[in-house]
C-alpha cells in the first residue's frame, strides 16, 4: 500500500509537474504573454460573463421554410404542367392546409401528370422516403403533401446555410472572435466578446436580405392599393416611406432583377450627399438590370427588401455597367448595415432572437477581481484549518490542495474550457471539498490510531478505508455534474467543467499524492508514533 | 503540537434516540416549505418566465419608488424592481413585449436605457437579459429534468454499490433538501434562476457525499458486528464519521463563506443556496437518511452473502481494537 515502485513515482511526479506548468499561462496577464512572444500557449477562456459581451440565441421560422417550399413547389408543378409537347391543363392551385391540391380537366392525363410531377420530388432522409408525397384523390385531383423528413431536410439544410450567411455578416461587422454554432436542429448560438451594444447585429441578423426589383403597376387605383386589391399579375406590397402618403404600393408580380445577383454591395452617397447603398451586379444579371431600364425609362422601379418596398424612383436613364444604387430613408449605419446583409447574402430562413445576454465589461472585471479574491482567502482559510487540526498531516493535505487547483486551472486550459462566473464558484467549493479525501483519510487514521494499531498500520488502513468512501462519493458528484454539463446551457455548463475536472484532479492529489508524500517520510524518518 | 479536535474522541451521542422528534421536525421543515413554495412562490428569474431584465449602476443610490415610477411612464409593462447588493445597483425586470416581432424587444431595451441616461446622468447597464417564453419554458423544462435525473442516477446508484433501503433513504433525504432550499428560496424571495438549479444540484451531489460516507460506514459495521442491535449499529456509525462530517461541512462552509462575503453580488444568491444546501444536507444524512434505515430494516443478513469472506478478515483484525 505504501510502496511506490520508481515508475509509479516519476509518473504521479510527471503529472504534477505538466500540469502546474500548464496552469501558468493562465495565471499571467494575457498582455505580458503576447509580449514575449506566447500568445499560442493554451489558456483559459473567460466566459462572456466574465469578458463581458453578448450571447444572442436565433432560432429559425420553420414555417416559414415550409411556406417557401409550398410556394416553390407550386411555381414547379405550374410550369411541369405547361413544358413539352403534351400541355396539361390543371385548375387552380389551392395550398389550404399547406399541402398543393389541383384538378387535372383532362383525366386520361393524369397518371401522365402523376409521373411528371413525381420527377419533382427528391429522395429525403436515410429511410428512402422522398420530400413530399403524390396522392390522386377521386381520380380527378392530384394532392402533394410535405414529408416531415422532407421538411426536415429543408431546414437543415437551410440552416447550414444561414450559420454561414450568419457567420459572413458578423464577420463582415468586424468584431472579434466570435464564436457561431448551430444548436439542435433549428438554432443558432451567436457569442461576441467585448460587443456591448448588440442592437446593431441584431437588427443586422433579423434581416433575411431578399432583394428583388420590380416595376411598380400604376394602373391600379389608390382605392384598390388601399383595400388590398391588385388585378391578376400584380401584388400589393408594403411600402414604409412613402412620399405619396398611403403606406403601400402595386407592383407586377415578375421578379425583374433579384439580389441573388450581386457581386458586391457598399454604403456610399448619392449626389445630394444622402447615404445610399451601392451594389454592383454580376454579368448576367448587370445585362438584365441595363435591359429593364432601358425599356423602362421614366417608369418608376420599386426595390424590394424582404418583402417591403425601399423606395421607387423613375427610370431617369437607362442603367448598363451592372452598378446601381439602392436609395431610401437611410443613414450611414442602416445603409452600411444593409450593404453588409446584401453582401454576405440572403437568409434562407427567417431568424428571431429568442434569448440574449450581454454583459458590461465593468461587471465581468467585478467579478473577476471578487471571485478571485474569495478563492485566495477560501485557500488560505482551508490551509490553515486543515494545519491546525492535522498537523504534518495536514501540511501534506494543504500541498495537495495547491497542486490540485493549479492542476484544475492546467486541465482547463489545456481543454480549452471555458471559465464562467459559476465556473469561479465551482473552484471556491473545489477548494472546500478537495480535502474532503484527506479529511476521510485522516479521520479514518486517528480512529486506527485510538484502536491501539501502530504507525504503519493505522496509515495503511486509513488509506485503504477511506478510499472506498471517497471512491463512491466522488462517483456521485460526477454523476450530478455529468447531468448538469449535459442539460445545461452557457454558464452552468462552466460550472459542471470545473467540477467534473475538480473531482478527477482532487482525487488524483488528495489521495495519491499525500499517499506518496506520507510514504517519503514514513520510509525516511520511521516514526514511532505519530501526531494527529 | 497539540492539534484541533473538533469532535473528542469517543463521542457517543444518541442519534437514534432522537429519532422521532427528528423525524417530526423533518417532516414540520418540509411541510413549511412546500406551504412557502406554494403561497409565496419562487421569485422565479427571467430565466424562467421570459421578459427582459436591465442590471443598472447609477452613480448614487436612488430611491427605488421613483424609479419604478419612471419606468412604469414609459408604457412598457410593470416592472419590478431589485436592488442589487448595493444601493446603487437595482435590477428591472420587465415582461416582454406582446408582439413577437424581434425589433419590439430591442424597443424596449432601448427606450428604458435612453430614458435612464437622461433622468439619472452617468447610469451605467451592466447587464441585460432577455428571455422569449418558449425558450424560458425549456429552460424549467432541463432544469427540472436535470434534478429529477441526479435524484434518480444517485438513488439507483446507492441501490447498487450498497441495498436498496440505502437507495431509497438517500432518495427521501435528497428530496427533503431539495425541497427545504426552495422553501428557503420561497421566504426570503431571493431570485431563482438558472445558477441556482446549478447550485441545488451540487447540493444534490455534495449531501450524498455525506450519505455515502455514514451508509459505508454502516456497511462496514453490519459485517464486523453481526449480532448489534441495529439502532445501536447506526449510533456508532454516525459517531465514527461524526468527525469527518463536521471537518468536511466546515471546510466547505469556510470556502463558501469567503465567497458568500468577497465574492460579489451576481454569485451571492447562488452560494446562499450552497452554504443552506450544505447544513440541511448535513443535517438529514444523520436524521434523515441513516434513521430512515432503521425503519426500512436494513439488517446484518442485507449483506450476508457478499460478507461472508469480509467479515472473517475484519473481525480478526479487530480482535485487539477498543470499541466505543
Amino acid at each position: 500500500m505504501l510502496d511506490f515502485p520508481r515508475w509509479k513515482v516519476w509518473t504521479i511526479v510527471t503529472t504534477v509537474v505538466v500540469g502546474i506548468l500548464l496552469s501558468i499561462p493562465s495565471l499571467i496577464p494575457e498582455a505580458t504573454l503576447a509580449r514575449a512572444g506566447l500568445a499560442g500557449l493554451p489558456r483559459i477562456n473567460l466566459g462572456l460573463d466574465l469578458a463581458g459581451g453578448s450571447h444572442i440565441l436565433l432560432e429559425a421560422d420553420t414555417a416559414d421554410v415550409a411556406k417557401q417550399r409550398l410556394q416553390l413547389m407550386e411555381e414547379n408543378v405550374r410550369t411541369e404542367m405547361r413544358r413539352g409537347d403534351t400541355r396539361i391543363e390543371i385548375g387552380d392551385i389551392s395550398t389550404a392546409g399547406g399541402k398543393l391540391s389541383f384538378f387535372v380537366r383532362d383525366t386520361t392525363k393524369l397518371d401522365t401528370a402523376v409521373e411528371r410531377i413525381r420527377t419533382l420530388t427528391q429522395p429525403a432522409g436515410m429511410t428512402g422516403q422522398r420530400d413530399w408525397d403524390v396522392a390522386v384523390v377521386d381520380s380527378t385531383r392530384i394532392v402533394l403533401t410535405p414529408t416531415k423528413s422532407g421538411l426536415d431536410t429543408a431546414v437543415n439544410d437551410a440552416m447550414d446555410v444561414a450559420t454561414d450567411v450568419v457567420r459572413r455578416r458578423i464577420d463582415e461587422m468586424g468584431t472579434r472572435e466570435p464564436t457561431i454554432i448551430r444548436q439542435g436542429s433549428e438554432r443558432i448560438v451567436v457569442q461576441v466578446p467585448g460587443l456591448q451594444n448588440p442592437e446593431a447585429l441584431k437588427s443586422l441578423l433579423g434581416k433575411t436580405a431578399k432583394l428583388e426589383f420590380k416595376l411598380v403597376d400604376l394602373t391600379v387605383s389608390p382605392a384598390d392599393i388601399a383595400a388590398n386589391r391588385a388585378p391578376p399579375g400584380s401584388q400589393i406590397l408594403p411600402y414604409p416611406d412613402n412620399p405619396g402618403g398611403v403606406p403601400a404600393i402595386a407592383v407586377y408580380r415578375r421578379v425583374m432583377v433579384s439580389g441573388d445577383e450581386l457581386i458586391d454591395a457598399k454604403q456610399s452617397f448619392d449626389q445630394q450627399g444622402r447615404p445610399v447603398t451601392s451594389i454592383a451586379f454580376n454579368n448576367s444579371g448587370g445585362r438584365k438590370f441595363g435591359r429593364v431600364t432601358t425599356e423602362n425609362v421614366g417608369k418608376p422601379f420599386a426595390m424590394i427588401l424582404d418583402g417591403k418596398v425601399i423606395s421607387a424612383p423613375n427610370i431617369n436613364e437607362p442603367i448598363l455597367g451592372g452598378q446601381a444604387q439602392i436609395s431610401g430613408n437611410f443613414t450611414v449605419q442602416t445603409a452600411n448595415e444593409l450593404a453588409i446583409a446584401l453582401k454576405s447574402g440572403k437568409l434562407p430562413v427567417a431568424l428571431k432572437v429568442v434569448e440574449e445576454r450581454t454583459v458590461g465589461p465593468d461587471l465581468g472585471a467585478d467579478s473577476i477581481r471578487s471571485g478571485t479574491i474569495a478563492a485566495i482567502i477560501a485557500t488560505v482559510a482551508v490551509v490553515v484549518f486543515m494545519l491546525v487540526t492535522y498537523g504534518r498531516f495536514g501540511v501534506y493535505a494543504n500541498i495537495a490542495l495547491v497542486i490540485n487547483i493549479l492542476m484544475v486551472l492546467g486541465v482547463m486550459a489545456l481543454a480549452g474550457a471555458t471559465l464562467t462566473l459559476p465556473g469561479i464558484a465551482g473552484f471556491v467549493l473545489t477548494i472546500g471539498a478537495a480535502v474532503d479525501a484527506n479529511v476521510l483519510i485522516n479521520e479514518r487514521i486517528r480512529e486506527e490510531q485510538r484502536r491501539g494499531r501502530n504507525v504503519i498500520q493505522s496509515i495503511e488502513l486509513g488509506y485503504k478505508e477511506a478510499s472506498r468512501a471517497i471512491f463512491d462519493a466522488n462517483i456521485t458528484n460526477t454523476i450530478a455534474a455529468v447531468i448538469m454539463f449535459m442539460l445545461g446551457t452557457g454558464p452552468v455548463k462552466g460550472f459542471a467543467v470545473v467540477l467534473i475536472i475538480g473531482i478527477a484532479t482532487s482525487v488524483f492529489t488528495a489521495v495519491t499524492l499525500t499517499r506518496l508524500m506520507v510514504s517519503r517520510w514514513l520510509r525516511t524518518k520511521r516514526p514511532q508514533t505519530i501526531t494527529i | 503540537m497539540r492539534l484541533l479536535k473538533l469532535v473528542p474522541d469517543n463521542t457517543n451521542i444518541g442519534f437514534v434516540k432522537l429519532r422521532w422528534i427528528a423525524f417530526s421536525f423533518t417532516l414540520v421543515l418540509t411541510i413549511a416549505s412546500l406551504a412557502l413554495i406554494g403561497m409565496r412562490g419562487l421569485n422565479l428569474g427571467v430565466d424562467f418566465v421570459g421578459g427582459l431584465m436591465i442590471e443598472t449602476e447609477f452613480q448614487k443610490p436612488v430611491s427605488l419608488d421613483e424609479l419604478r415610477g419612471k419606468v412604469n411612464q414609459l408604457g412598457v409593462g410593470e416592472s419590478s424592481l431589485q436592488q442589487f447588493g448595493q444601493a446603487n445597483v437595482v435590477s428591472i425586470r420587465l415582461p416582454l413585449p406582446e408582439s413577437t416581432d424581434e425589433g419590439a424587444t430591442n424597443a424596449v431595451v432601448k427606450k428604458v436605457q435612453t430614458a435612464l441616461s437622461a433622468e439619472y446622468p452617468g447610469v451605467q447597464f451592466r447587464r441585460t437579459d432577455t428571455v422569449s417564453g418558449k425558450v424560458s419554458g425549456e429552460l424549467i423544462r432541463t432544469g427540472v429534468i436535470a434534478v429529477v435525473l441526479s435524484i434518480v442516477g444517485i438513488a439507483l446508484f446507492s441501490w447498487f454499490r450498497f441495498e436498496w433501503q440505502f437507495g431509497v433513504s438517500t432518495a427521501v433525504a435528497i428530496v427533503h433538501d431539495v425541497i427545504v432550499t426552495m422553501g428557503f428560496f420561497a421566504l426570503t424571495q431571493i431570485e431563482f434562476d438558472l445558477s441556482i438549479v446549478a447550485a441545488v444540484l451540487t447540493i444534490v451531489g455534495y449531501s450524498i457525499n455525506d450519505k455515502i460516507v455514514i451508509d459505508d460506514r454502516i456497511r462496514e459495521n453490519l459485517r464486523k458486528y453481526r449480532q448489534m442491535d441495529m439502532r445501536t449499529l447506526v449510533d456508532l456509525s454516525v459517531n465514527e464519521t461524526l468527525p469527518r462530517t463536521v471537518m468536511t461541512s466546515l471546510t466547505l462552509l469556510i470556502a463558501l463563506g469567503a465567497l458568500l462575503i468577497f465574492g460579489g453580488d451576481v454569485i451571492r444568491g447562488f452560494t446562499a443556496a450552497m452554504m443552506l444546501g450544505i447544513l440541511v444536507g448535513t443535517y438529514s444524512s444523520i436524521y434523515v437518511s441513516s434513521s430512515l434505515l432503521i425503519s426500512l430494516g436494513v439488517t446484518a443478513q442485507s449483506f450476508a452473502p457478499k460478507a461472508a469472506g469480509n467479515a472473517e478478515r475484519v473481525t480478526k483484525r479487530d480482535n485487539e481494537g477498543a470499541v466505543p
